[in-house]
């Protein structure tokens, strides 16, 4: 152990680039440091709160630090090409040579900076909301090695050192979602999610052969550099087709996304960093970083397009008809994910990755908020023994004025969502539309995934107007001996709630429309990244009547969204969950999210379990492997060994005949 | 000069005797059939002392001389047997089995 | 002539083979046994091997027989018990077998005189060939010159001294080892 920090320290101190980018790798060292202090503290001394909560979210703080200085290090020196960290080498056989490396550039310490920041205020959120639970030590044991496992994602330099950390991040999610793995539900829920990933995965590992085979290289910039020469668009097709696939699963899009809204079972700490911040972005920046593959292969971003905006539609629909306050943001999120790869599939980069920003802050807003809600409720639950659904917003109502603070902000985080000037989501969604608008140009289509994208956001408005009316307003429909039991969240979650509000209101500021102060910072700063798929695929912004007209139109979409769903909740007789009739129509599609689960349930994952079982296990298995080669192996030697025996019964006259066989054969063999 | 049928009457009764080893369980009988094979080889060199010398009678001499050692000891050892299992039949005689 | 009675004698040697494989009985089967022998002495004198002739007759069908007979008596086998011939499989056995090995011995006698004359002469030359079967005619000549007897034991007492002399000790050693294993208890 101690020898593998002399490594590691020898290793880092060796030939490293001079100054802060030199020490990217702590950002990774730092958490990997804290799981296993918190690891170790789980398993020996479980009741260790304090130290736990210092070490956990200690080490975020630091990784944050130096992913501060990492940034500004690179904005002084606003490299052309990424630096490579080396820090030692890995896989080398033949031609192939791996070394565990980060890339350091505009586009991965921008995720630095994200999942660090963001992470960290989650882990100070957890402090509170976790404090009660006796698997403390081992969740921040978890949560810091998937953020640990996450900036080794954005910061590889390698296909293979991404996917370390691509799997990486998928195993912490099974762990995190099963946190509470008693409960045979959210065990299942663990397994859907790491199930439905592994498809994706075996897409990216399809991807990472073919690029072998053609490009004859995994270095991320070397790939990037050969592709333009060495691949024509139908490999490229074929690479990011399959690169797509584990984008898809990853990022939870038609038609692997069920396991977000079951991953909603776990922590909602976990929900907002993992399924709103930052795994499910993995996809999004896997994209924009092998942009110039997909600039390659315009049919593949169309399909990364097209899913986006179908799934941003088809998810936001299902949001109008959840009661579950966690499930309506895991669709938003699911939806939101939508809009990103609409973004990154219509060839803006830059835009794709600013509403990954903005929808980092407002979404785990939202579920902070959501968080501080269902601890109120739990709390009060747990005081007066009732066991009513404390997630379930048919049981809320009228808490704005017990949660102030979490009512502002949530209002805060809806109105960025909902797309409304000045906030950030309306700056970051609007340059996706008019990226999508704009590539209509080229092809046609693009319109109708604008179209498309436009609907949702008006959708996306009328739920969220829908879960702040039913959470916060009217009647409470709490019951009378918990009402006075509720009570706004402590200081250490409404503090990363607020941090996080004020980022969802000016994160605006980070790209604004060119000729506004400072203009597009974020495209500008993501230039050196981009160029290259952007000289391949160029992407002309649309004019200026032409922009003001896109700009009103999802303005006024995400108002009418917003003025649609409050009117429609406040009119609506809503009863407390055990009270409420079931859903009729329409709405029961909607509620059972268009039986979409039933569907792969007896699709797909019953013929596979037959498969499984009456195929390759009684028969393959049992019957052909232990039954003909292991018992029949026996069987025969045996018989094989029964009938040579008989050769050696004893009787003399027997042996007598055996001997004049082998004389007569001795004689033939000399006589001839 | 009669070597041929001379060596022809030596194989059959050569093969005779092998019939008889093949086909006897008692072991004395079988012991005689033995005895049969032993006196064809015999005739063998006797006919061909006449090509060959006076050394196909030497040999003859020293096949008897054996004969009558493995005859007195085999039959002890028949004896033997015959006082532990109460009969010379082959079939039992089976220890070996395996 | 002399083919005549050989193969009158032969003849005999052969049919008493036959019975004496065939009989049940372990004492038949013995005399069978001794005929065959008296038949083989008689054509060893035919083939003027007349010592060794007579001493088959008084060793081999003389003492050994004897005690063969004497052990059939001492285990009580005579008389027509059970068979004692084995089944249809062990016929079968013994005919193919057989059927091989006449084969096999059969070709062994398509070496006539002639034709090993012809293939010593063939192999190493003329002269050789015809020293090559000299041994009975001087076989011969010395039982002529000192008779029967002594046309084998000049032999046996110079050339063959040493098998001779360890002949003897496996005669000691049969002895010891027959009364050893006859004995009721070691």
């Amino acid at each position: 152990m101690s020898l593998l920090a002399a490594r590691v320290a020898e290793a880092a101190l060796a030939a490293r680039p001079a100054g802060a980018v030199g020490l990217v790798w702590l950002a990774v060292a730092l958490p990997l440091a804290g799981f296993v202090v918190n690891g170790a503290l789980a398993i020996l001394r479980p009741r260790a709160k304090t130290v736990v909560s210092v070490v956990g979210t200690g080490v975020l703080v630091a990784a944050f630090a130096v992913a501060v200085a990492v940034f500004l290090e690179v904005r002084r020196a606003a490299p052309e090409h990424p630096v490579i960290v080396t820090l030692w080498p890995w896989l080398h056989a033949g031609d192939l040579k791996v070394d565990l490396a980060f890339q350091v550039d505009q586009l991965s310490t921008l995720m630095l900076l994200v999942v660090t920041g963001v992470g960290g205020l989650i882990h100070l959120y957890s402090v509170g909301y976790m404090g009660a639970d006796p698997g403390y030590a081992r969740y921040f044991a978890y949560l810091n090695l998937f953020v640990a496992f996450m900036l080794l994602l954005v910061l590889g330099a390698s296909f293979p050192v991404l996917f370390i950390g691509w799997e990486g991040v998928g195993l912490c999610s099974y762990l995190l979602i099963s946190f509470w793995f008693t409960d045979q539900q959210n065990a299942d829920a663990g397994k859907k999610a790491f199930l439905v990933n592994r498809v994706g995965d075996f897409g990216f590992l399809i991807a990472m052969f073919l690029l072998w085979h053609t490009v004859g290289s995994l270095d991320l910039a070397t790939v990037l550099d050969r592709a333009p020469a060495a691949l024509g668009t139908e490999t490229a097709t074929w690479i990011t087709l399959f690169l797509l696939l584990g984008c898809i699963g990853k990022s939870a899009q038609i038609p692997l996304y069920i396991w977000l809204p079951d991953a909603m079972a776990g922590p909602t700490p976990v929900s907002a960093l993992i399924h709103a911040a930052t795994m499910v972005t993995a996809g999004v920046y896997l994209v924009a970083r092998t942009g110039v593959l997909f600039a390659l292969a315009p049919a593949s971003s169309l399909v990364a397009a097209a899913v986006g905006a179908l799934t941003a539609l088809f998810a936001a629909t299902i949001g109008l008809r959840q009661y579950d306050i966690k499930k309506v943001l895991a669709y938003s999120t699911v939806s939101q994910l939508g809009y990103m790869f609409l973004g990154v599939g219509a060839g803006a980069y830059a835009a794709g990755m600013f509403h990954l920003v903005t929808h980092a802050f407002f979404k785990a807003l939202l579920f902070l908020g959501a968080g501080s809600v269902i601890h109120a409720l739990q709390h009060a639950y747990h005081a007066t023994g009732a066991s009513e659904d404390p997630q379930d917003m048919r049981n809320m109502g009228g808490l704005a004025g017990r949660l102030p603070v979490t009512y502002r902000f949530m209002v805060i985080g809806t109105l960025a969502i909902a797309g409304l000037p000045p906030l950030s989501g309306f700056f970051s969604k609007d340059e996706i539309l008019a990226a999508a608008f704009a590539r209509g140009a080229d092809q046609p289509v693009y319109y109708l995934l604008y179209a498309m994208g436009l609907a949702a956001a008006f959708l996306t408005a009328v739920y969220m107007a829908r879960l702040v009316v039913m959470t916060f307003l009217g009647t409470t429909r709490v019951g009378e001996a918990e009402r006075s039991k509720l009570h706004e969240a402590p200081a250490s979650m409404t503090g990363p709630v607020v941090a996080l509000g004020v980022l969802s209101a000016v994160g605006g500021l980070l790209n604004l429309p060119a000729g506004i102060a400072w203009g597009p910072a974020l495209e500008r700063w993501l230039h050196p990244v981009t160029r290259a798929a952007l000289e391949l695929r160029p992407l002309a912004p649309p004019g200026g009547t032409t922009a003001a007209l896109l700009v009103a139109a999802a303005v006024a979409a995400g108002v009418l969204g917003l003025v649609v769903g409050y009117r429609a909740t406040s009119r609506e007789r809503i009863l407390p969950a055990r009270l409420a009739p079931p859903e009729t129509g329409f709405a029961r599609v909607l509620y059972r999210k268009y039986f979409v689960d039933e569907i792969y349930q007896a699709l797909i994952v019953r013929p596979v379990v037959w498969l499984s079982e009456r195929v390759l296990w009684r028969t393959v298995d049992q019957a052909i492997v232990d039954g003909v080669f292991v018992h029949g192996g026996v069987w025969l030697a045996h018989r094989v060994g029964r009938l040579g025996s008989r050769l050696q019964n004893g009787q003399v006259g027997v042996y007598v005949i055996l001997f004049l066989v082998g004389a007569l054969w001795v004689l033939y063999a000399v006589a001839g | 000069m009669l070597l041929g049928p001379a060596l022809a009457l030596s194989a059959i009764l050569f093969s005779i005797g092998v019939a008889g080893v093949i086909i006897r369980r008692n072991a004395i009988v079988l012991f005689m059939c033995i005895e049969l094979m032993l006196n064809a080889v015999n005739l063998a060199f006797v006919a061909l002392a006449q090509l060959y010398g006076v050394a196909g009678w030497v040999i003859v001499f020293f096949v008897m001389t054996v004969a009558a050692a493995e005859a007195a000891v085999g039959l002890a050892i028949i004896l033997a047997v015959f006082r532990h299992n109460q009969s010379i039949d082959l079939q039992n005689v089976n220890l070996l089995h395996g | 002539m002399t083919e005549l009675v050989f193969y009158l004698f032969a003849a005999v040697a052969v049919l008493s083979a036959a019975m004496c494989i065939l009989q049940r009985s372990p004492v038949a089967a013995l005399i069978w046994l001794v005929q065959t022998m008296l038949a083989l002495a008689a054509i060893f004198v035919l083939l003027a091997a007349e010592f060794i002739g007579v001493i088959q007759v008084l060793v081999y069908a003389g003492a050994i027989m004897v005690l063969f007979l004497f052990i059939i008596m001492l285990l009580n086998l005579g008389g027509r018990r059970t068979t004692d011939i084995r089944g249809p499989a062990g016929i079968g056995a013994a005919v193919v077998v057989v059927g091989l090995l006449l084969v096999e011995l059969g070709a062994l006698w398509a070496y006539t005189p002639a034709r090993l004359t012809r293939e010593v002469a063939a192999a190493a030359g003329p002269l050789e060939a015809a020293t090559a079967f000299s041994g009975g005619r001087a076989v011969l000549e010395e039982t002529a010159r000192r008779g029967v007897v002594g046309a084998v034991a000049e032999p046996l007492f110079r050339t063959y001294l040493v098998p001779f002399e360890l002949t003897s000790i496996l005669l000691l050693v049969a002895i010891v080892g027959a009364v050893v294993l006859a004995k009721r208890s070691v």
